[in-house]
Formats: C-alpha cells, sequence, structure tokens
C-alpha cells in the first residue's frame, strides 16, 4: 500500500461552463434589457478577473425604471387576482430549481463564497422564499391583517452583496405577493445573478414592468431612496447607509424596512454539547467568510470551558478548507471586495494594538484576490473596538463569563441586536436566556439557521421591522397596524 | 488495572468518569455528518482512498450455513482480492464465527496470508445473552483456535437498565483473556443504544476497560454503522486520546456497501480523529459485499469504464 501520511482531497471545481456571462450588461427596465450609459467592472474576488462590465444607473434609468413599475402595477399587477399572481411567483421559484446550478456558479464566481454553500444553501433557500410566498398570494386576507390588506404600490429595494440571489429573493418575492412591483438594485459588486435573475422574469412571462432591475452604486441607491414615484423602500446593509435612509425617508410618504448590521452574542455556557457548540460557533462566524449580518461574531464563552472550547476550537479552524470558491470541498472562499478585506485588517489591527490576542488558522492563502484567514481575537473586553463594532469577516471576538446573569449583560451591552445564540443541554435555561436577550432571532443549539417562514430582524440599531413569514409580508401591506 | 487513571474500577468512579461527559446534540451531530458528505473525493485522493479502504475491511461472513468450504473461499479473496491484480492490498483481517476461526487460520497460512488477521465474534455474539463463564470460554476457545482479535458485544440489557459496572467489568474480564495474544474490539450495538449520548457514554467506558477498538455494530441490527454514530466514536477517540496519549481504533460494521459510503467514512476518519486513524491499524470496516464494490471502482479508474460484476470474484 503506498503510504501516506494524509488524506489529500484533489481538486473538485465546479464547471463554469454552464454560466454565459455577457461582456457587458444593461438594465432590466419594463421587461426589456435595455442599454446602460456608463459603466464599471464588476470582479471575480477569487482571482480579480474582470468578469463582465455593469452598467451604472443616473437619474434617466431610475425614473424610466420607477415609470415602468407604476405602470405595471396600476395597469395590470394591482388588477390581477392573487391567485393568478401566485402561479408567477410558482412559475419563478420553479425555474429558479431548474437553474440552480447556473445560479450556484454564478454566484460563487461573483461573490466569492464556496460552491457548496452557494449550491446548498443560497438558491435552494433563495427558491424557497418564491415558494413560500407564491403560497400567500390568493391568501392576504387570512394573513391577520384585516380583510382587505392592500399592496403600497412601488417598492424600491436595495440589497447587499453578501447573499446576492438570496436577499432579492427575501426582497422580491413578499412584494410580488402583496402585490407591489419592485425597483430593485442588487450591490455594485454582485450585480450578475440579480441579472440572471431577470432572464427567469423573461422565461416566466411576468408582465412587463413588475420587476426592474437597475445597477450601480450608492449614487443610484440614493436616486431610489429618494425618488417620489417610490411608496416602500427596503434596504438591507450597513447600519451607516440605513440611518441616511431613514433620514431621507422621514418627511415622506414613503414606509420603510431596515435589515441593518449586527454583532451577535453566541453564548456557550458550560452544560453545553461541546462538540456540536464548537461546530456551531464555526457555523456562527466562518459561514460566507463571515459576510453575515447576523453573524455570531462574539464568542461569549462561561469561564469552566472556556479552555476547552478554545482548545477544540482551534483544532477545528485548522481543519477548514480556505481557497478556491469553486472547489466543491472549499469552506471558506474570497473576501468579497479589496475594500472589505481593508476594513477586515483595520479592525483586526485595532484588537492588536488594543490588546486582543490574535490566532489565525494555520492554511495557505492564494496569491490573487481578497483573503483573510479564519482568526480569532482572545483575552477581549466589551470596551475592545472588536467587540463593538461589525467587522463582516471570518474573524471572531472571544470574551468570557462566570454567571449567566453577566453573559445576558454582556450579550445585550451592544447597540445592535439582530441575533443570538445560546448553547446549552438545559432547557430551562435555553428558555430563560432567550427571554432575556434583545435581538430579533435567537438560535438555541444552532445557528444560522434560515427559512422563510421565519421572521427575521433585528433590535435597536439592527433595523426596523421584519423580512420572512407572515412579519415579513406585513411590510408590503399598507393600512395595516404592525406589530 | 489502572484504567489509564480515569477509573478505579469501583461504580462510583465510573459514574463519576461518565458524568463528567459532555453531551451530544443529535441534530448538530447529524448535521456535521451530513456537511462531511458532501466532500467531493476524486482522481488520486480517490485511488488512494480506494486502495486504504481495500486495506480496511475485516471481511466477513457470519452465517448460520457457514461451512469450511466458504470460510476458505473467503480467506483466499482476503489475502489477494483481485486475482488479475496483485497491486490490489489484503484486507484487514477476516472476521468469522468462534468455530471458524481454526480453519481461517490454517488457511491463511497456508496460502500465505500470514499478515491477515482473524478476528472472532465473542461473548455469544449476536446478542451478548449469556452467563460470564460462557463469554468467557467463547473467547478463551477463539484465542486458542487461533484469532488475534476478539470482537465482543456489551450487554445492552446491562447498559441501557444504567448497570454500568457490569458492562465495564466484562469488558475488564475479556480483555483480561485477550491479553497480548488479541485485539480487543468492542461491539456496542449502537442501533440497540439509540442515543448519541449512550453512543458517546459506552465508547469512553470501553475506551477505559482496556478496547483496542470500539466497533459499532454485529451487522444483525439496523440501522447500524450510520455516519452521525461514526463521528461521535471517532470524537471519542479524538478526545480520549488527548485525555490518554492513547489511539484507540474505530470499526463501522454493517450498512457500508459501496465505495461511496467507504469514502465517505474515510473523510469522517480524516477531519473528526485526523488522518493519524487512516491506517487499518487504528481503522477497519467490518463489511462483505463492499469489497467487491471496491474492486469494481479501482477497475473503472484503471481502465476508463465498468466493468461487468463477473469480472471480480464471489466467494
Amino acid at each position: 500500500m503506498e503510504e501516506k501520511l494524509s488524506f489529500e482531497y484533489a481538486p473538485a471545481p465546479e464547471s463554469r461552463a454552464l454560466v454565459t456571462i455577457k461582456a457587458k450588461y444593461g438594465h432590466f427596465i419594463g421587461g426589456k434589457f435595455v442599454a446602460g450609459s456608463k459603466h464599471f467592472p464588476t470582479i471575480n474576488p477569487a482571482t480579480e478577473e474582470v468578469l463582465s462590465q455593469i452598467a451604472l444607473a443616473g437619474k434617466a434609468e431610475v425614473d424610466g425604471a420607477v415609470k415602468a413599475a407604476r405602470k405595471a402595477y396600476s395597469t395590470v399587477w394591482s388588477k390581477m387576482s392573487g391567485k393568478e399572481r401566485g402561479k408567477y411567483l410558482f412559475r419563478i421559484a420553479r425555474i429558479m430549481q431548474e437553474r440552480a446550478r447556473e445560479f450556484a456558479v454564478l454566484e460563487s464566481l461573483d461573490n466569492g463564497k464556496p460552491i457548496r454553500e452557494s449550491r446548498d444553501v443560497d438558491v435552494p433557500l433563495a427558491a424557497a422564499h418564491f415558494f413560500y410566498h407564491a403560497g400567500w398570494a390568493d391568501k392576504l386576507e387570512y394573513a391577520g391583517l384585516g380583510t382587505t390588506p392592500k399592496a403600497h404600490g412601488v417598492a424600491g429595494q436595495i440589497i447587499p452583496w453578501n447573499f446576492p440571489l438570496l436577499m432579492l429573493a427575501w426582497k422580491v418575492a413578499p412584494a410580488l405577493a402583496a402585490g407591489n412591483t419592485v425597483v430593485l438594485k442588487p450591490a455594485e459588486t454582485t450585480s450578475l445573478t440579480a441579472l440572471l435573475f431577470a432572464e427567469v422574469c423573461q422565461q416566466a412571462e411576468l408582465p412587463a414592468g413588475v420587476v426592474n432591475i437597475i445597477t450601480g452604486d450608492g449614487s443610484t441607491g440614493a436616486l431610489i431612496v429618494n425618488h417620489p414615484g417610490i411608496d416602500k423602500i427596503a434596504f438591507t446593509g450597513s447600519t451607516e447607509v440605513g440611518k441616511i435612509i431613514a433620514r431621507a425617508v422621514a418627511p415622506t410618504h414613503k414606509s420603510v424596512t431596515l435589515e441593518l448590521g449586527g454583532k451577535a452574542a453566541n453564548i456557550v455556557f458550560d452544560d453545553a454539547a461541546i462538540d456540536e457548540a464548537v461546530e456551531g460557533i464555526v457555523n456562527g462566524i466562518f459561514f460566507n467568510q463571515g459576510h453575515v449580518c447576523c453573524a455570531g461574531s462574539r464568542l461569549i464563552l462561561q469561564e469552566s470551558v472556556a479552555d476547552e472550547v478554545l482548545e477544540k476550537l482551534k483544532a477545528r479552524m485548522a481543519k477548514i478548507r480556505v481557497g478556491d470558491p469553486m472547489d466543491k470541498n472549499t469552506d471558506l472562499g474570497a473576501i468579497n471586495s479589496k475594500e472589505q478585506l481593508l476594513k477586515i485588517r483595520e479592525l483586526c489591527a485595532s484588537g492588536d494594538s488594543e490588546g486582543g490576542e490574535r490566532w489565525s488558522a494555520p492554511c495557505d492563502l492564494p496569491a490573487k484576490g481578497f483573503w483573510f484567514a479564519p482568526t480569532i481575537f482572545t483575552g477581549v473586553t466589551q470596551a475592545h473596538r472588536i467587540a463593538r463594532e461589525e467587522i463582516f469577516g471570518p474573524v471572531l471576538s472571544v470574551l468570557t463569563f462566570r454567571t449567566p446573569q453577566e453573559a445576558i449583560d454582556k450579550a445585550n451591552n451592544t447597540p445592535f441586536g439582530l441575533s443570538a445564540g445560546i448553547w446549552s443541554e438545559k432547557g430551562s435555561k435555553v428558555l430563560w436566556a432567550s427571554q432575556q436577550l434583545r435581538a430579533g432571532v435567537i438560535w438555541a443549539n444552532t445557528f444560522n439557521k434560515f427559512d422563510p417562514t421565519s421572521p427575521f430582524g433585528g433590535y435597536k440599531e439592527s433595523g426596523w421591522g421584519r423580512e420572512g413569514g407572515r412579519h415579513g409580508l406585513s411590510a408590503y401591506l399598507k393600512g395595516v397596524s404592525h406589530e | 488495572m489502572s484504567f489509564y487513571g480515569l477509573v478505579d474500577g469501583t461504580e462510583a468512579s465510573l459514574k463519576k468518569y461518565l458524568g463528567s461527559l459532555s453531551g451530544v446534540d443529535q441534530v448538530g451531530a447529524d448535521a456535521r455528518a451530513a456537511m462531511l458528505a458532501t466532500r467531493s473525493i476524486k482522481a488520486a485522493s480517490k485511488r488512494w482512498a480506494i486502495d486504504t479502504a481495500i486495506s480496511m475491511v475485516d471481511l466477513t461472513t457470519l452465517e448460520g450455513a457457514d461451512t469450511p468450504g466458504k470460510v476458505q473461499g473467503l480467506c483466499t479473496k482476503a489475502v489477494r482480492p483481485d486475482p488479475t491484480d496483485s497491486t490490489v492490498p489484503s484486507v484487514g483481517a477476516v472476521c468469522v464465527y468462534n468455530d471458524m476461526v481454526g480453519i481461517a487460520r490454517t488457511h491463511l497460512d497456508l496460502i500465505g496470508g500470514h499478515h491477515v488477521g482473524v478476528a472472532a465474534v465473542s461473548t455469544a455474539f449476536p446478542s451478548g445473552r449469556a452467563s460470564m463463564a460462557v463469554k468467557i470460554q467463547d473467547t478463551q476457545d477463539a484465542i486458542n483456535a487461533g484469532a488475534s482479535e476478539i470482537d465482543m458485544v456489551i450487554d445492552r440489557g446491562a447498559f441501557l437498565s444504567g448497570r454500568y459496572i457490569e458492562v465495564f467489568d466484562e469488558i475488564v474480564k475479556i480483555r483480561e483473556i485477550c491479553g497480548t495474544k488479541a485485539h480487543l474490539k468492542v461491539i456496542f450495538e449502537t442501533g440497540e443504544l439509540v442515543t448519541y449520548d449512550n453512543v458517546r457514554k459506552a465508547s469512553f467506558m470501553a475506551m477505559a476497560a482496556g478496547a483496542d477498538f470500539i466497533k459499532t455494530s454485529t451487522g444483525k441490527v439496523a440501522p447500524a454503522a450510520t455516519a452521525p454514530v461514526v463521528l461521535v466514536m471517532l470524537e471519542a477517540v479524538r478526545d480520549f486520546y488527548a485525555m490518554t496519549k492513547v489511539r484507540i481504533g474505530v470499526k463501522p460494521a454493517g450498512g457500508i456497501r459501496n465505495t461511496k459510503d467507504a469514502i465517505k467514512q474515510l473523510v469522517l476518519v480524516n477531519e473528526i480523529a485526523g488522518p493519524e486513524w487512516l491506517t487499518p491499524s487504528l481503522f477497519r470496516i467490518g463489511a462483505s459485499a463492499l469489497l467487491n464494490d471496491l474492486l469494481m471502482q479501482r477497475m473503472k479508474m484503471d481502465d476508463g469504464y465498468y466493468a461487468s460484476p463477473q469480472y471480480v470474484t464471489i466467494d
């Protein structure tokens, strides 16, 4: 027998042959692709290869998209029965499933996330959101929102780069189910799957103008937010931009939902199932390179098990496979952009200078592209920047506690409140802790689990409103008192 | 015996030791095993995995209808799994009932298979329902007949009713009889223990009592060697090594019928216990039909096409 010390997995790359990326894209307005005027490149963050040129929408394009959405709303979509709207949503969901590999490959190329995650999480969940909301379309009067809930009209939706297709689904599916038409802008670094989704809308023969996709940067986003023809703004992104949007829409008729940043506490009690807690910690912070608003970025460990957990966590982190996102065995892909990489580095440098102890998993990072090794900081206190600010990268801050109340106090001591995790085998403690934690989503003995039926959203600076479930649907209906 | 300093042989110390173990969250363990099942093993790594898996097979026949002829045929296959290709490694051992041990050992030695072990299932396999005297005699007979490995079953009834010390003492006694002559594998029958907490508890108990290997199942009860059960056992041997610096082996048995399943097992070993366990002295797969599928996949990798099943032998 051939002697070999370790089981080296040969490269197992997913083929990119099944996607066709055009050299240049325009906007999707009124059911047609229209040429853009100005363009900017979109790159593969794992290789820095330029994938395509993306159009930058200015005032004319935003006006055109809003006009198309208004026309579709008043002439077609608002007159159509819920049952008929639902048929289109079911059709979109099925086409997304049929073209799942194409979406997954394109998402990994444009975003840098591992194909395993785009294939097993992003794309199936995106399709699930359309299926779920398709079912709501003809049952709005049974949603507990009054007998005749009405759509807002035209929804302006601005989504982030961390889960491009999934965030599109979270926005578009409930909006259409509730009877709105949409103008959606994907993030500037990740427009490709939204443009592929536009093709799906054509394939599903969705009436022209019901979904309009315009690409661009923050300036395009500002044009959408401030456009007088839009009735409802839905934004997912940073708290900083969320505050700007809140100020901009405050004096207007627009309703708004914001899904913003987080600095989630992942609390491990000494009676936790340790091996699964370690898995949950890894999944909490290293899923999607830590580019997750609800990431478990603050590990709050009971002192009596801290050494054991950290030892196991480091051993586990050493097994994380970092590299080519297209390889089916990759666990951690590329950082989405150079800008984000610099932000992660800057915050880590502050962690060093403020006295945190940095440990990174030993791994070879590719020479090209944007990479950051999975990293933890121990000896972190509440006063450190890395315990307070959202890093949005594969970096975990570790704090400790002595009593359950101390864990809760530390967990809640943040301007954010999007999510939290509790690890304990003791049911009564889990229930108690979940009642004390001030966060919109609380996971017990698991982390980063998403489902279209479950409302998602934050307390405090993590946002306004909910997405998913009946609560999320209500954000796209008016004349309804929100919970 | 010192039991690695973990217990002193009393019931109180055993309870304290088992009570110190953290629980296993079933949902989390299932999810981890499912994620590792998505690993895609191709090309050179697949070839390596196939040969490694062949060398780890405990080629098994445990039927009431076993005859000397059947066992001898199995031994021939164990030494040279593919008669047309001498580069195929021998399997780890043949695994037979007590009365077939002498026949197997004699035949293996006759055909140059000194390096292939004979494992005897023992202690009133598969149920474990017999007196201690019978279990001891069962084991002693197998060793006298030349068994180099003893696959004992635990008393699941005693385990499930909380009489851990009885199970512990049985393993200790059988360990004494094995002495230096035979490796001891302890079979839990995880399909009857049911919960992962029980699997973890049984693993730590058997290791402290002197097991060289911990083994999932007899092959007579389903479910047998499911991925999460093997994962829990691999975590146990990893943690036991951290405590004692002694590496205990793991043997999944039952339900591993094709190459894909076997490679999934090796991925679990690699990523949970670590690459140090990727050797037949620390990982075995109890199987019968698996070997032919490994051989067919190996031929396919060499030739580029799937051959008819008639190109592998039926023994």
